[in-house]
């Protein structure tokens, strides 16, 4: 597909990685964040006009509330692993088993693709993603080891990605009411099933509290003083 | 509605900045088929499409119609030592009804059926008047903004992947056959990838804004 370049606003100005870009901020202009309508700096705190959101230029409550909704996460995550998630009644026994004994019952039946898909999506995705926030969270006023492009990138992944958790709970549901056979078979819910799907929504609101234009504010200029005069026009 | 909020500046319309990094550019506008891309990040920023109003709204209410019958027609059926059951998905956002996990219940029913069909009604809402070449319904852009919202939370093709690993979990334990149901959420998940790729925000909000006045 074709690619427009978009002509650049403002003059060249020396900058690391990429010379020619300012920000919106430092241009003393800002973007809404729904609808993308650009307003003058001094429009901050007002309500958008097109879309009546209000206007930020930075979220600076943005990582009080990623740690917030990242620690619920991680409270909710620990019982999520410790109790069961599913209880599993046959003829001959009664099993209950938690996430990560389930996975293993998979490996034994023989189904190591599906047990893999559910150790990656409920035991190595959301590790990696508390990982990740806390990363982003953290390097947001610091010098970082990954660029921006990287965290950028990273961030993006986590945004993508996160939901996909929710296949545990959905796997539980579904499961629940499939295998209701009397007395030959039954499965029923376990409490981590709750624990689970709050843990997952809790980092996601986690990262989308995150906002990713602070990735870029440090990777160009560290402390560098809002201009709000050089705005043109 | 847009005198109330006295904005003391104009909008600075000749300028687009990038959601992400906060990169400022001129604006240009993309012929059909090409795309805006932030040249920092490679965030898309416009990417406008032929029809594209149209069609997704063609594909909206496609969408609203296979959510419908995919609701409540049989999704799998299981059978083991004579005995058998089949579930619908309202079954399985039934699932956790009884008991202390009911709140669970309202998650899944929320993020599997609510959440994906009022994304679509949304869409009808925001999308249909300007189609018809009328000026935007009541409300629109506060739709439009809780269509975009709304987005992470509409899970129906994660749902789709669970049942294709609760199927494997299930077959030691009994037979299983899929339903019709288990086909309309598999075309489902389609059809919201192909309605996701034709939405450019920026081509609505532009819209939005044009016919307002």
């Amino acid at each position: 597909m074709p690619l427009v370049r978009l002509d650049r606003a403002g003059e060249t100005q020396g900058m690391s990685d990429h010379p020619d870009i300012r920000s919106a901020r430092d241009c003393g202009l800002l973007a809404c964040t729904r609808c993308g309508a650009v307003w003058s700096m001094q429009d901050e705190g007002a309500k958008c006009d097109r879309c009546s959101h209000v206007l930020q230029s930075r979220d600076t409550k943005s990582l009080q509330r990623v740690w917030a909704w990242w620690v619920a996460a991680l409270m909710a995550y620990i019982p999520a692993n410790l109790e069961p998630m599913l209880r599993t009644r046959t003829l001959v026994a009664e099993t209950e088993s938690t996430i990560v004994e389930g996975a293993f019952e998979l490996i034994h039946h023989g189904d190591i693709p599906v047990a893999l898909i559910i150790l990656i999506a409920s035991v190595g995705i959301p590790v990696a993603k508390f990982g990740a926030i806390a990363y982003l969270a953290l390097s947001v006023n610091r010098q970082a080891r990954l660029s921006a492009h990287r965290r950028q990138h990273l961030y993006e992944l986590v945004e993508y990605i996160g939901r996909w958790s929710m296949i545990d709970v959905f796997v539980v549901a579904i499961l629940s009411a499939l295998v209701q056979l009397n007395v030959a078979a039954q499965i029923s819910p376990g409490p981590a099933a709750l624990t689970f799907a709050l843990s997952v929504i809790f980092t996601m609101l986690s990262a989308q509290s995150f906002d990713s234009r602070m990735i870029w504010d440090s990777d160009t200029a560290p402390d560098a003083p809002v201009t709000k005069e050089t705005h043109r026009e | 509605m847009v005198k109330d909020f006295g904005m003391p500046h104009p909008q600075h319309s000749g300028y687009i900045v990038c959601p992400h990094c906060d990169a400022l550019f001129v604006q240009k506008q993309p012929q059909f088929g090409e795309r805006a891309v932030c040249t920092r990040c490679r965030t898309v920023l416009i990417a406008p499409r032929r029809n594209a109003f149209i069609r997704i709204l063609a594909l909206s209410v496609t969408n609203l119609i296979l959510v419908i019958a995919a609701l409540f027609l049989p999704f799998l059926q299981i059978s083991r030592a004579g005995f058998h059951n089949e579930t619908s998905v309202m079954d399985a956002v039934l699932a956790f009804s009884d008991g202390p996990l009911f709140v669970l219940s309202l998650a899944v029913g929320a993020l599997i059926v609510l959440v994906p069909m009022m994304r679509m009604v949304l869409t009808l809402y925001v999308l249909a008047p300007m189609v018809m070449g009328r000026p935007p319904a009541p409300g629109a852009t506060r739709a439009f903004r809780l269509f975009e919202a709304l987005k992470p939370w509409s899970m129906a093709e994660i749902f789709v992947l669970g049942c294709g690993v609760a199927l494997v979990k299930v077959s030691a334990l009994a037979q299983v056959h899929l339903g019709s149901a288990f086909w309309m959420m598999g075309v489902l998940v389609i059809v919201v990838l192909l309605q996701d790729n034709m939405m450019c925000r920026w081509s609505v909000w532009t819209a939005l804004e044009k016919r307002k006045a």
